[in-house]
Parts: C-alpha cells; sequence; structure tokens
C-alpha cells in the first residue's frame, strides 16, 4: 500500500469511529453535568458533577435501577445459557445429520427471527395475564428465547459446519461415543463460535424494550430498559436527562466488560492446524 | 491382530448407487493389503466400511473371526489414520496420542509409557507439548500414526496418508510406514490412488473399479500378469501402451511391425480380428544397444520419435502411432477412467539413458515381444495372462512376507520388563535406536 493509501485509510478509520464514537462521548458528557447544567448549549460540562450517578445508584431512583439492573443480568444470562445450550444441540443436528425437514427448523428459526415483535406484543400480554406469568421472570425468559434462540442457531451452525468432520470420525474410531466425541472433541473445537453467540444473544436480551416495558409492572421482573422509561425528575418541571444517561452508561459497562473477556475467544482460527493447512 | 474377511460387501447410496459392489476379500493377519484405484472406484468407501463409518448396505464383514457389521466403530478396536489427519487441535501432541488411551480409562501412569514409547518410535518426543497447528506436514503425519499405534488395535486402517505431503517427503514416509508395519506385523489396509505406494507397500494389491474388484495379487503378479486392460493400465509407469495389432497366423500386426508369438499365445488369440497388444515401456531399447544375443529374441522397426525426455539415469521416447477410431476411442476412455488424459495415440518407449536418438529424427527400435500381452478390446480381458505364473508370483510373495514378519520381529526383540501389550511397541524402540 502506498503511503497515499494508507493516509487515506486512517482519515477514512478515523471519521467512522468519531462517528460511531461521538454519540457516546456525549452520553458520558451529559451523565457528568449537574441538573443546571444540562441545557448549556456546551459539549462539555462546564463543572464535572456525579450527582447524577448519585440519583441513580443511592439516591430517589436507586429503587427502582438496582432491582432493574438485577433482573436484568438475571434474566438476560438465564436466556442466553438455556438459548445456547439449545441452540447447540440443534445446530449441531442441523451441521451433521440428515433429517427431514432441516430446511424448515432454519426457515422457520429465520421466520421467527425476522416477525416484528410488537406485533405480537399485545397478545403475549394477554395470554401472560391469563396463565400467570405476568410480571416474572419467566415470563420474560420465555419471549428472549423467542430473540435470541434463532439467530444463536444460525451463527452456530455455521461454526459447527466449520468444523472437520473428521475429526469426529476420528473421535469415534479412536474409542470415543457419539457423546462423548461431541463433548471432547466437537464442544472445545465450537467454544470461539458458543461464546460469540451467547455474547450476541446476551446483548439481544439486553437491549431488549418492548417486552420489558409491557410485560413487566413492578420491579419484579422489570429489566433496566424498561426502568430507564420510567425514571422522572426531582419535580414535574425537571427532565431526568442525566440520570438516564448515567444510567444508560452504567448499563453499558457490563457489555464492554464482557466483549473484553471474551475478546481472545471470539477470534477464531483455534481450527488452524486440524488438517493440512 | 487380526484377519479382515470381507463376503460379498454391497454399498448403495440413497440413490441406489453402487459405491461398492459385490466384494469379497480375505486379508489375512499381519498382512498388507492396498486398495488402490482411480478417484471414484470406491477404495474409500470400503475402508470407511471396515472401519464402521460407513453402513453396509449388504454382506458380511468379518473382523477376527467375529461379525462386525452392526458393531459402532468404538466396538471395533481398530486405528485409522486419515487423509487430512483429523489431529485434535485444542490439545497437544501428547494428548492427541494419548486420546485413545483416555477414553479407554487407561491409568496415567500407561498413558505415559505408552505415549512415550509411540513418540520414541515416531521421533516425535521434542515436539509432545507443543499443539497440531505449529507442526509441519510431516510432524503432523506422523502425529497421527502415533495415535494409531499407541493402542494395541486389531488392525490399522490408512485413508491416503500421505497424499498431502510433498513428493519427497512423501517417499521417506512410505518407507517409515512399510517399516513400521513389518515391526509391529499388524494388519494393515491401506488406500491410495498413487500406484507407486501400491507397488512398493502392499504384500498385496487390491485393484478397484467402479466398485468392483478387478485383481487381487502381489505387486510383481499385477505387474507382469494383469487380468485385463483397466489393471495393466492403471499398475506401471509410465504406463503400458496398447497398440492396435490384427492377428496372422502366429504373428501380430502392429503399427510397430510385426510380432511373433509362441504357438501358445498364438492359439489364445485365435478368432479374433482386431486385438490390442500391451507392451511396458521397458520391453523397448533403441536397437542399436542391444545384446546380439538378446536380438532373436524380438523384433525390430523403425520410427520417427516425436519427443524425448532424459532423466539421467533412463529416458523415455514418445512414438506417435495410428489407430482405427474404434480403438482411438476406447484408449481415450481407458485414460479417462484411469484419471488421465490421452489426447494423441503414443507410445511411450523407455530406452537406454546413453541411447542418442534425439527427438524428430527416424530411428531403430527393438522390442522384447516374450513378455507382451494380448488384449480383447471388447472386454478388455488379458487373452494370454497365464494364472500359474502369476499365482507363483503371489505365492513366492507371501513366502517373502513371512520371512520378513519373522526377521524383524526377532531382531526388535522386547526390551525387557514391557507386559506384554507393549512389547511390540517396545521392540521397534530397540530397532530404532
Amino acid at each position: 500500500m502506498s503511503t497515499r493509501k494508507k493516509v487515506m485509510w486512517w482519515i477514512g478509520g478515523a471519521i467512522i469511529v468519531v462517528y460511531a464514537l461521538f454519540p457516546i462521548a456525549w452520553i458520558i458528557s451529559i451523565s457528568l453535568k449537574a441538573p443546571s447544567d444540562i441545557a448549556n448549549g456546551q459539549f462539555l460540562p462546564s463543572s464535572i458533577s456525579w450527582g447524577n450517578y448519585e440519583t441513580v445508584l443511592t439516591g430517589s431512583a436507586s429503587e427502582l435501577f438496582l432491582p432493574a439492573l438485577r433482573n436484568s443480568f438475571g434474566i438476560c444470562l438465564i436466556a442466553t445459557a438455556i438459548s445456547c445450550l439449545l441452540a447447540m444441540f440443534a445446530a449441531y443436528a442441523i451441521a451433521r445429520l440428515d433429517f427431514p425437514g432441516k430446511k424448515v427448523i432454519l426457515s422457520t428459526a429465520l421466520a421467527v427471527a425476522i416477525f416484528p415483535v410488537i406485533s405480537i406484543v399485545t397478545p403475549l400480554f394477554n395470554v401472560w395475564r391469563q396463565i400467570g406469568l405476568y410480571d416474572t421472570w419467566p415470563g420474560l425468559i420465555l419471549p428472549y428465547l423467542s430473540l435470541t434462540l434463532p439467530i444463536s442457531i444460525w451463527t452456530m451452525s455455521a461454526f459447527f459446519r466449520e468444523i472437520p468432520w473428521e475429526m469426529e470420525q476420528a473421535a469415534q474410531v479412536d474409542g470415543a461415543t457419539t457423546w462423548q466425541a461431541f463433548r471432547k472433541v466437537i464442544v472445545p473445537l465450537a467454544a470461539p463460535g458458543v461464546f460469540t453467540t451467547a455474547i450476541i444473544a446476551f446483548f439481544i436480551a439486553w437491549n431488549d424494550f418492548v417486552y420489558g416495558i409491557v410485560l413487566t409492572s413492578t420491579e419484579a421482573a422489570r429489566p433496566v430498559p424498561a426502568a430507564l422509561g420510567l425514571f422522572s425528575g426531582a419535580s414535574q418541571f425537571e427532565d431526568p436527562t442525566g440520570a438516564i444517561a448515567a444510567a444508560a452508561l452504567i448499563v453499558t459497562i457490563p457489555v464492554v466488560v464482557l466483549v473484553l473477556l471474551f475478546q481472545r475467544r471470539i477470534v477464531a482460527g483455534l481450527t488452524n492446524g486440524a488438517v493440512k493447512g | 491382530m487380526a484377519s479382515i474377511e470381507m463376503n460379498n460387501i454391497v454399498k448403495k447410496y440413497g440413490d441406489g448407487f453402487p459405491a461398492v459392489n459385490d466384494v469379497s476379500l480375505d486379508i489375512a493377519d499381519g498382512e498388507f493389503m492396498i486398495l488402490v484405484g482411480p478417484s471414484g472406484c470406491g477404495k474409500s468407501t470400503l475402508l470407511r466400511m471396515i472401519v464402521g463409518l460407513e453402513d453396509i448396505t449388504s454382506g458380511d464383514m468379518v473382523i477376527g473371526g467375529k461379525r462386525v457389521n452392526d458393531l459402532a466403530p468404538r466396538d471395533r478396536n481398530l486405528s485409522m489414520v486419515f487423509q487430512n489427519y483429523a489431529l485434535y487441535p485444542h490439545m497437544t501432541v501428547y494428548e492427541n496420542i494419548a486420546f485413545p488411551l483416555r477414553l479407554a480409562k487407561t491409568s496415567d501412569d500407561e498413558v505415559r509409557r505408552r505415549v512415550n514409547e509411540a513418540s520414541d518410535v515416531l521421533e516425535l518426543k521434542e515436539h509432545l507439548e507443543r499443539k497440531p497447528a505449529n507442526l509441519s506436514g510431516g510432524q503432523r503425519q506422523r502425529v497421527a500414526m502415533g495415535r494409531a499405534i499407541v493402542r494395541q488395535a486389531e488392525a490399522f486402517l490408512f485413508d491416503e496418508p500421505l497424499s498431502n505431503l510433498d513428493a519427497k517427503l512423501r517417499g521417506q514416509m512410505r518407507t517409515e510406514i512399510s517399516r513400521l508395519q513389518r515391526r509391529l506385523g499388524i494388519t494393515t489396509v491401506y488406500v491410495t490412488h498413487d500406484q507407486t505406494e501400491a507397488m512398493t507397500l502392499g504384500d498385496r494389491v487390491c485393484v478397484l473399479r467402479k466398485g468392483k474388484i478387478q485383481q487381487v495379487a502381489s505387486p510383481r503378479e499385477l505387474y507382469e500378469q494383469p487380468v485385463n486392460l483397466f489393471v495393466a493400465g492403471f499398475i506401471g509407469s509410465p504406463p503400458m501402451n496398447f497398440l492396435p495389432a490384427t492377428p496372422e497366423g502366429n504373428t501380430l500386426k502392429t503399427p510397430f511391425g510385426t510380432i511373433d508369438l509362441d504357438a501358445e499365445r498364438a492359439a489364445k488369440i485365435a478368432g479374433h480380428d482386431l486385438l490390442l497388444v500391451g507392451i511396458r515401456p521397458e520391453y523397448f531399447e533403441d536397437a542399436s544397444l542391444v545384446d546380439e544375443a538378446k536380438r532373436p529374441l524380438g523384433s525390430t522397426f523403425r520410427a520417427r520419435v516425436d519427443v524425448t525426455e532424459w532423466l539421467g539415469d533412463s529416458q523415455y521416447a514418445y512414438i506417435p502411432y495410428d489407430a482405427p477410431d474404434s480403438i482411438k476411442a476406447q484408449l481415450r476412455d481407458l485414460s479417462k477412467e484411469l484419471d488421465s488424459e490421452e489426447l494423441r495415440t503414443q507410445a511411450i518407449v523407455s530406452i537406454d539413458a546413453t541411447s542418442r536418438i534425439r527427438e524428430g529424427r527416424e530411428a531403430e527400435f527393438w522390442l522384447d515381444s516374450r513378455k507382451v500381452h494380448v488384449f480383447d478390446p471388447e472386454s478388455g480381458e488379458n487373452l494370454t495372462r497365464d494364472p500359474e505364473a502369476g499365482a507363483e508370483l503371489t505365492r513366492m510373495a507371501a513366502q517373502d512376507r513371512i520371512e520378513q514378519l519373522e526377521d524383524s520381529q526377532a531382531g526388535g526383540a522386547p526390551s525387557g520388563g514391557a507386559p506384554a501389550g507393549g512389547t511390540q511397541v517396545g521392540g521397534a524402540t530397540a530397532a530404532s535406536a
């Protein structure tokens, strides 16, 4: 690459990074502004104030926010775990076995994934109230599975397909049962795929707003995105903008931590050297 | 260790296409059997049926006297080396080799001892802690072999294990496999499409074509007494030349002059109008370099040389010839079936490296007519095959094998102290030291 080209790439990259990160910088700045400072028309706060964080974590909004944080973590982790486990088996079958209806399963999964959430949420609200799932953890875990399972099945079956079948056959010849071959050879090889899928599934569940606001009413199950919408200012003349920004920033942290933590696992290339390279 | 018997094995896929069709083959205990044929002949399918990775449509697979048709691969106690090695990339070399033992719940001490023995044999000692991704092709190949020899399997199965290596390494690994098999004295089935591997490694070679066995014999018998056009064309490099011929009494008229046949062979070909005569490249010679004593045993002819290839130790000349259209079409079909592309009808002739025959000139050649074979172009059958002579060659090979086996096992006496199971690998270690 010539120097000129390199410079162009750098400039292009910088523009994209600024474009993508500017809203985040903005929200950081808002979260650090005192209420009187929010509408001052400047990007940076005139003086850094931690008041918003205090409001969210210990102050008036903490009753709303902290249980919601706990709910969000619990519900999303459970939904992710279940969907990963189910998707692992489903994807393995889709990638390895030849059975009638394979295409149907994949296209149904796709159909479910693209089905607009808003159109089923009202009937679901009624059904949930009838059968007692309204405002409970399982009442959110179930719809979250419908969001995360299709994408998990699709990504994982792509990963499974990349694992050479000989691996598994070699294990069987070496004396492994189908289950042992799956557990000792396929799963470790698919680990990057499983982690990637888990993170994607977790984000999808974590970011959901529609189910969260419709299917819950109290702090028993209300997740963070729904709770953020219910924040109110200190008085009715005051917008809770600063508190929302602080809370939004706090809920972004687990996502960032997750990516940093599993970054290395996500990086594919573990299968390099399995076969002649 | 065990013998492998296949009785009328058939493999049909969903569309009814028989990939393996009525194959019956007996592999003796300790024998090195090669399955060879062009791509799509069913050799790999047959191997995978032995190991249990493919279902058998009909027929019996008997290993060590036990019918194994319905046994899962893990219950057959066979070890296999895959074409792409199928090493487990997330495990170290040590764990890769130890994997079959771990599955069998072998104690850690025993695992360490056996893996060390296997890695000694294969000279993998210094690589045990590395991951397969960091190994060269030849080292990966050895790890795959280590995983195969580490446990006491009934038989070794190889599925084109050398096809991913470069030519030089392939030659080395070939001799390595041969030596290993002799030392361990274990029944081995080896699939390849490479006729050099087939000839050099096998005690017996089974030539397959479209799922059917053509001939099972020692390499020498295959070379000297092939049953048909297909086997004759497949075995030997450069391949056998097929020339159109018309019989006239005790002679054959070919594009390269007339060939005299003895009365016995002349009788066998009686009643045919058009024949194919098969002549190996080395049956030809530059006429000026032939001993006077040998000269009367063959015939001489003049022909124009198209191309010569000088290789130092040998020299090949390419001589174009004309053939009737029907023969041309048939030879084209045959070469297509043998995975090669014959663009023109030409004979490949091996001449002495010192010969001064030059391209584009006419030269005189001598042709040893004693060993030529005559084929029926319709059925491809070898009309002049001498089954008795062929069987004798295979008997001799079998005798050699038994002697070699005894020698190598006596030479590699147990290093002492090792329990019965480990003596073979241990013995091999001692011999390689």
